[in-house]
């Protein structure tokens, strides 16, 4: 657990990030959601439910973002239990001095652990449950989950933090993304009732967006697609690794078959 | 490279030449080493006609020797106890070095084990394996599936995810269905009021120490029954009845070299779809590795769905299709002791399905159709129609063995030719 001093300085790194974070353009993403972004205005989000993170681990860029949106929205209450800043940094390619410069939070040696400075005695008592570690998230739940649920939150007065979530309703997790992405609301539906007879019953429609946020709706998803990409990156650091071996074992197997069925199909000769 | 016969099967091979001294010689005088090779594989007859469902033996052998190899590894780092369980195999995964493949081998072999014995049974059920004079063999496989299960169900339980944690819960308190002494028996199982710890600290000793020791044992003494009758066939002909002047079979060929190289090319191909799962999906959709089990084993939060791993729902399927838990625990149990019964239920003059009629290969058919029937609702929330199918492929499950002394006696037989049938490449 880290001690009370080291916050202040924490949060003057998240703004710094943070301002990064804004400013950093999200490239070929931003025209693939570009049709998205469009509907955004008349309302959109009826589909949710089949929307995919389709993120790929293999784009070091993104994941590097992601490690970014990480640390300057998520660690303030999640940790990475299991993952290293070392390892972070090795893997994602950040220089030492880059590492201690901008990720490290002060005071951490590169070698310790990825954990939140949040004593989970007080998370525990601010939410009623002290947040989630992410480092397996992304394989408990699935990449669509998370993009699914960092994209569904809305306005919702009876709740407890002001936000309500599609995915996973009734969260204890506030909306904590809404500077970027802006407030939305849910608008819903009258649908004939259930076969029990209760007559009408209210049903999901599409979001409405109610004020803007620093981020366009396109670059809003790109910046979620980059942070699942990472928890992704995060939930199985070796996964690159294991790919690219893959490949050379299958090719050695390839060879080795086809020798052993050489060996064999001259030693059946004999057989009659 | 070999002398042949006069009825074309192929001679011993020329042996090596023994030296009569050195330290070879040095070595047979103290241990039976080359008696032991010319014995079980260069003396070794075994017939000529193997197919394509003759690989699984040896590949059972090869999952073994891989699970022993990768689970000796897993256990130097691995900690059992219910704080450090889930944490250690996530160190194994991430700080280990090619910890992620010691452990993707392991977990990708426990299914493999399960596809490759599948497949080695279904090949007894379709050449008559398990008839006399293999009974016994046939006996001693069933231990090993036995031996296997409970092997793998512990397996299961040490990486302590959350569906490790339940799915424990589940099967253990099965054995409280038993009338009387139920729930003492799963206190003492569990060592606990539930799963807990003490639960997780035995069946690591279990998994890492005795079930091994039995599953060898009991592979051992299946080779050495395999070895006493020798090797049945996709004909189902006894080759030993028809020997030559040198008193060798005359369709069988030396198991060294000719089944060693064929083998290797068996192991080849296995090899590769296994390393297509370990390097590119070792979840392999959710069957292999389950979601639920990334998130650590929490008492107090139950998975969506409990299903144990894809090897164990055909029987699970059975379970939860009876509506009262004590005869669906017993019908369970009946499922997998069914099997035990087979080499004095089948009734049919022929062996091979190759020579039995259309009765025969319709009940065999149908029974491997309710067992992956089965395996999928298993998977499937027991519910509406899902628990209708369980019901309808349970009843064919179990009318495949209480049938089968009628439908194999009046079934219409083919003659079965002499030798086996075999065509030369």
């Amino acid at each position: 657990m880290r001690t009370e001093a080291g916050r202040p300085r924490r949060a003057l790194l998240a703004a710094a990030l943070l301002a990064a974070a804004g400013a950093a353009p999200h490239g070929a993403w931003a025209a693939e959601e570009a049709s998205g972004g469009a509907q955004a205005t008349a309302g959109f989000g009826a589909d949710w439910q089949s929307w995919h993170a389709a993120n790929d681990v293999a784009d070091m860029a993104s994941v590097q973002r992601g490690a970014r949106n990480f640390v300057s929205y998520c660690l303030g209450c999640h940790s990475l239990k299991y993952e290293r800043w070392s390892r972070l940094a090795q893997d994602l390619g950040v220089p030492p001095r880059l590492l201690e410069q901008d990720l490290l939070p002060p005071g951490d040696k590169p070698a310790q652990y990825i954990l939140t400075s949040m004593p989970a005695a007080d998370s525990q008592a601010w939410f009623g449950k002290t947040p989630p570690d992410l480092s397996l998230m992304a394989r408990a739940r699935g990449q669509d989950y998370l993009y699914q649920f960092l994209r569904t939150f809305y306005v919702d007065p009876a709740s407890q933090t002001g936000a309500n979530n599609l995915r996973l309703p009734a969260t204890a997790m506030p909306h904590v993304l809404s500077e970027l992405e802006g407030l939305k609301r849910a608008v819903y539906r009258q649908a004939a009732g259930t076969a029990q007879g209760q007559g009408t019953q209210q049903v999901f429609d599409h979001f409405e967006q109610i004020a803007p946020g620093r981020l366009s709706a396109a670059e809003y998803a790109g910046f979620v697609r980059d942070t699942v990409n990472f928890l992704d990156y995060v939930s199985e650091p070796t996964q690159t690794a294991r790919r690219a071996l893959g490949v050379w074992v299958v090719l050695f197997l390839l060879a080795f078959t086809w020798l052993a069925w050489l060996v064999k199909r001259e030693y059946w000769k004999d057989v009659h | 490279m070999t002398v042949k016969t006069a009825t074309g099967a192929p001679a011993r091979l020329p042996e090596r030449a023994a030296p009569k001294q050195g330290l070879w010689a040095w070595l047979n005088k103290r241990l039976p080493v080359d008696e032991f090779i010319e014995e079980q594989l260069t003396g070794y007859y075994a017939p000529k006609n193997f197919n394509f469902w003759y690989f699984f033996g040896s590949l059972a052998l090869l999952v073994l020797v891989i699970q022993l190899l990768t689970g000796i590894f897993l256990t130097m780092f691995y900690k059992p106890g219910e704080l450090t369980a889930f944490d250690s195999v996530e160190y194994i995964m991430r700080e280990v070095d090619f910890g992620w493949l010691i452990r993707y081998l392991h977990s990708t072999g426990a299914s493999a084990f399960f596809i490759v014995v599948y497949l080695h049974m279904f090949r007894a059920f379709l050449y008559g394996s398990y008839r006399a004079p293999r009974e016994l063999l046939w006996l001693i496989g069933m231990l090993v599936y036995l031996a296997l299960m409970a092997e793998a169900f512990m397996g299961y339980v040490l990486p302590w995810g959350n569906m490790s944690f339940w799915g424990a819960q589940v099967i253990v308190n099965l054995f409280g269905t038993i009338p009387g002494i139920g729930t003492p028996l799963v206190q003492w199982i569990r060592g606990d009021y539930g799963i807990a710890d003490a639960t997780l600290d035995r069946f690591f000793a279990l998994h890492v120490a005795a079930l091994p020791l039995a599953l060898l044992l009991l592979v051992m003494l299946h080779l050495v029954a395999l070895h006493r009758t020798g090797s049945n066939n996709p004909d189902g002909i006894e080759i030993k009845e028809k020997t030559g002047p040198d008193g060798k079979p005359l369709d069988g060929i030396p198991f060294h070299p000719y089944y060693t190289v064929k083998d290797v090319v068996g192991v080849g191909v296995f090899l590769l779809l296994f390393a297509l799962v370990v390097f590119f999906k070792p979840n392999l959709g959710g069957l292999f590795l389950e979601a639920p089990n990334f998130e650590p084993a929490n008492p107090l939060s139950t998975p969506e769905h409990i299903a144990p791993v894809w090897y164990f729902t055909p029987y699970y399927a059975i379970l939860r299709a009876v509506p009262d838990q004590r005869m669906g625990a017993l019908l369970m149990l009946l499922a997998v002791v069914s099997f035990l019964f087979l080499p004095w239920l089948d009734r049919s003059p022929v062996k091979s399905m190759r020579y039995r009629g259309w009765l025969s290969r319709t009940a065999l058919a149908l029974f491997a159709l309710s067992f992956v029937a089965l395996g999928y609702l298993g998977l499937q929330p027991a519910e509406g129609l899902y628990v209708v199918l369980a019901r309808i492929f349970t009843a064919l499950y179990f009318a495949f063995f209480l049938l089968m002394p009628f439908y194999s006696r009046i079934d219409a037989v083919k003659p079965v030719p002499d030798r086996v049938v075999y065509h030369a490449h």
